[in-house]
């Protein structure tokens, strides 16, 4: 064991090395495997060593980026997204679903707004998986970009997205983590699934030694960048709904006792909202009868609320100032297309 | 592994051993220190909020088990306000997904969205607590004011909502429920008990909403089956509100001036209240209207009760088409007892000695009014019946002591 994370280390310092001083040979420092499986909520980000360089987001050996299929839509931030396995550890494949995860693994999102030297990281939202279960933790990046700290409470910030709205941006609290990766009460990952994720990628990974396998029914969701108004149209918008929707709209999740279902493998019309009136939609509702009216798309309630910025109409409660108006066209061609 | 860095961080972090209270004052980063506060807290800790007005931007959330938070009280100079007036995000304003929490002595100003949701959060007590939307019943305002749902064991008490463009407060989906002196007004409901079993709805006031008090059992959620809810010595009083909920919701066609109304559900009983003033019905009893396709759902309101209850004037100004003719027909004011007259089998409406009402005399679910012939309510009173004991387990009272 010991032997492969000198090797690993190596290997680290050979790839990462340009960025690494040249007048000293600096050893790569080892991902902090303590901070991740205690109890504590480490203060600062860097006290895991996620990364060799911080505000450039170099990761550390054994830290490894990935990318979704479909992903989640947070006001237009660019996301970079990292798994942690610890030495000697894989993820172990599940079908379609979420990857398995070995204790001491990790899951990192980056979140920033702007690009080349413009580009400001703005918070790192961490799960961690600890003997007794998940961990998730938000933190904060200062202006500087040196290092993040903990905002148990979470927090707000002025800035400007990629289409140019100035938006007050919200950092979620601890609580508000769980909000949407609790499954019947407990903290879990979301991203992760292998039908949202790249055969390329699963594949790198099974090289690498940290995938167990390729899962049948990977790599099925479609890549929403890929979106072209001539084709298909429900897989994407079924993608979207799932990936932005269904983590509480499911049995057991934060939203189940609306009855919306949007997960991308339920088939029942009405789970999904077609024809299903409103149980706790109040003014959510903006009038109209059902979630979803086919053909009928601003008479549809799922799209009324994807299409609001405003607290207490707009869907996703969380997360979401702005509106993405690219998930709302597809989402409303879908329903206009739907007989 | 660096064992004293790992035994600095289990130092660091050793839960205390006693509850420990943790008081927050409101002014310069209040939000931060109270949803720290409810962040950090250990099982059995007191989160206390000092007396004034707390201005919060984001919804609050507690997720720690056998937590308190307690305000200095609901109402006056001395009270703790969370004042949601500019909520920028999240569904609610505070929302509890722990077990056997208490809510305790502290106001809910305007939030955004609901006022206090609890979900998947068994034995929870909220007493004391006021949610008010201050500019009056309005569509904008949010849909509920206090919100437990999904849960086991559940009191509410001594609390007052008004302003809820649905229900002021609404257990959905729950069991093992006891709501007791409250105050609901300009509601569009007052109370509603939805999909949930085992409720005692008692020593209320209800006025001023559209319909006072409402028990509904609703199709394709996933808890169904609601019944064995008591409402009993409650006042329901002039519930004359126009209906403000916006369209889409299915408390938006709950007519101006009901008293009580029972859609569906198996096991209902309605007695020794008061009833004053409610201009369509004092008690309405009705089948679920629309159509639906899950089979688990059972659309008849199946073994109501309506027993000794104090009627006053009511039905003398109902919103219901063909509003003269009945009024007409009835000398000047409809009985107190409205019944859409359909029934599954020997299970339908039932009534005291005494009580008079009118039918509409339909016989199936989702029939068209247009057919409803109106008549006298004609069934044969019960001399004596049994009705299940229900309520919040002893236990959550005993909290509260």
């Amino acid at each position: 064991m010991k032997r492969r994370g000198l090797g690993l280390m190596a290997l680290a310092c050979a790839t990462f090395g340009a960025a690494l001083s040249h007048a000293t040979v600096i050893e790569p420092e080892p991902v902090n495997d303590a901070a991740i499986t205690g109890t504590a909520f480490p203060k600062a980000l860097s006290k895991f060593v996620f990364f060799q360089d911080a505000g450039d987001q170099h990761p550390s050996a054994g830290v490894h980026p990935y990318a979704l299929n479909t992903p989640l839509w947070s006001d237009g931030a660019e996301k970079l997204r990292f798994i942690y396995l610890p030495e000697g550890t894989q993820l172990v494949a599940d079908g379609e679903g979420l990857l398995k995860f070995p204790v001491g693994a990790a899951i990192i999102k980056t979140f920033a707004f702007g690009e080349g030297e413009a580009r400001r990281l703005i918070e790192t939202r961490v799960l961690l998986h600890r003997a007794d279960g998940w961990v998730a933790l938000p933190y904060r990046w200062n202006a500087e970009q040196t290092e993040a700290t903990l905002a148990l409470a979470g927090g707000r910030l002025d800035l400007v997205t990629p289409t140019g709205e100035t938006i007050s941006y919200a950092i979620p609290n601890k609580n508000q983590c769980k909000g949407c990766h609790a499954k019947d009460g407990q903290v879990i990952p979301i991203g992760p699934k292998a039908r949202n994720l790249s055969v390329k990628w699963m594949a790198q990974m099974l090289d690498g030694g940290a995938l167990d396998r390729l899962p049948p029914g990977g790599a099925t969701m479609p890549v929403w960048a890929g979106y072209s108004d001539k084709g298909p149209v429900e897989p994407f918008a079924r993608a979207y709904l799932d990936v932005n929707c269904a983590h509480c709209h499911q049995p057991g999740g934060g939203a189940s006792n609306s009855g919306l279902d949007l997960r991308w493998e339920q088939a029942d019309p009405h789970a999904i909202g077609i024809l299903k009136r409103p149980v706790a939609a109040g003014r959510g509702a903006g009038g109209h009868d059902f979630s979803v009216l086919p053909g009928q798309p601003d008479k549809s309630i799922l799209l009324y609320r994807m299409d609001s910025a405003e607290p207490g109409i707009a869907m996703p409660e969380l997360g979401k100032a702005s509106v993405d108006k690219q998930g709302v066209a597809v989402v409303r061609r879908w329903i206009a297309e739907m007989k | 592994m660096n064992r004293l860095a790992l035994a600095a961080v289990l130092l660091a972090t050793a839960a205390p051993l006693a509850a420990e209270t943790h008081r927050v004052e409101p002014g310069e980063g209040a939000a931060q220190r109270l949803q720290e506060a409810l962040i950090l807290a250990a099982p059995g800790d007191v989160v206390e909020l000092g007396a004034g007005r707390f201005v919060l931007t984001d919804g609050l959330s507690l997720d720690v088990d056998g937590v308190t938070l307690r305000g200095a009280g609901m109402d006056g100079d001395g009270a703790s306000v969370l004042d949601f007036t500019g909520q920028q995000g999240a569904g609610e304003g505070l929302l509890v997904t722990s077990d056997n929490v208490t809510l305790l002595d502290f106001a809910v100003e305007n939030p955004k969205g609901d006022g206090i949701k609890s979900k998947g959060a068994d034995n929870i007590i909220y007493s004391g607590i006021r949610v008010t939307w201050t500019g009056g019943p309005k569509a904008t305002n949010g849909a509920y004011g206090i919100y437990p749902v999904e849960s086991i064991g559940v009191l509410v008490t001594n609390s007052k909502v008004s302003g809820a463009s649905d229900a002021g407060i609404y257990v959905g989906q729950s069991r093992d429920i006891t709501v007791r002196q409250n105050i609901v007004e300009y509601n569009v409901a007052g109370i509603e008990i939805e999909n949930s079993r085992n409720a005692l709805v008692t020593e209320n006031i209800a006025t001023r909403n559209t319909g006072g008090l409402l028990v509904f059992d609703l199709p394709g959620l996933p808890v169904m089956n609601g019944g064995n809810v008591i409402l009993r010595q409650n006042v329901v009083a002039d519930n004359d509100t126009p209906n403000f909920a916006p369209p889409g919701n299915i408390v938006a066609s709950v007519r101006r001036g009901t008293g009580v109304l029972v859609m569906a559900n198996d096991g209902v009983l309605i007695e020794e209240n008061a009833f004053e003033n409610n201009p369509t019905a004092h008690i309405m009893v009705v089948a679920y209207t629309q159509p639906f396709t899950d089979e688990r759902y059972n659309p008849y309101a199946r073994n109501v009760i309506v027993g000794f209850n104090a009627f006053g004037r009511g039905g003398d100004d109902p919103q219901l088409d063909g509003k003269e003719q009945l009024l007409a027909a009835f000398g000047g004011a409809l009985p107190p007892v409205l019944w859409d007259g359909i029934v599954e089998k020997d299970n339908g409406l039932k009534i005291a000695t005494g009580v008079t009402g009118w039918s509409l005399n339909l016989s199936k679910p989702g029939q068209s009014l247009a057919e409803a012939q109106p008549g006298p309510l004609m069934l044969t009173p019960l001399e004596s019946w049994e009705f299940p004991e229900v309520g919040a387990p002893a236990a959550l009272e005993a909290r509260l002591k």
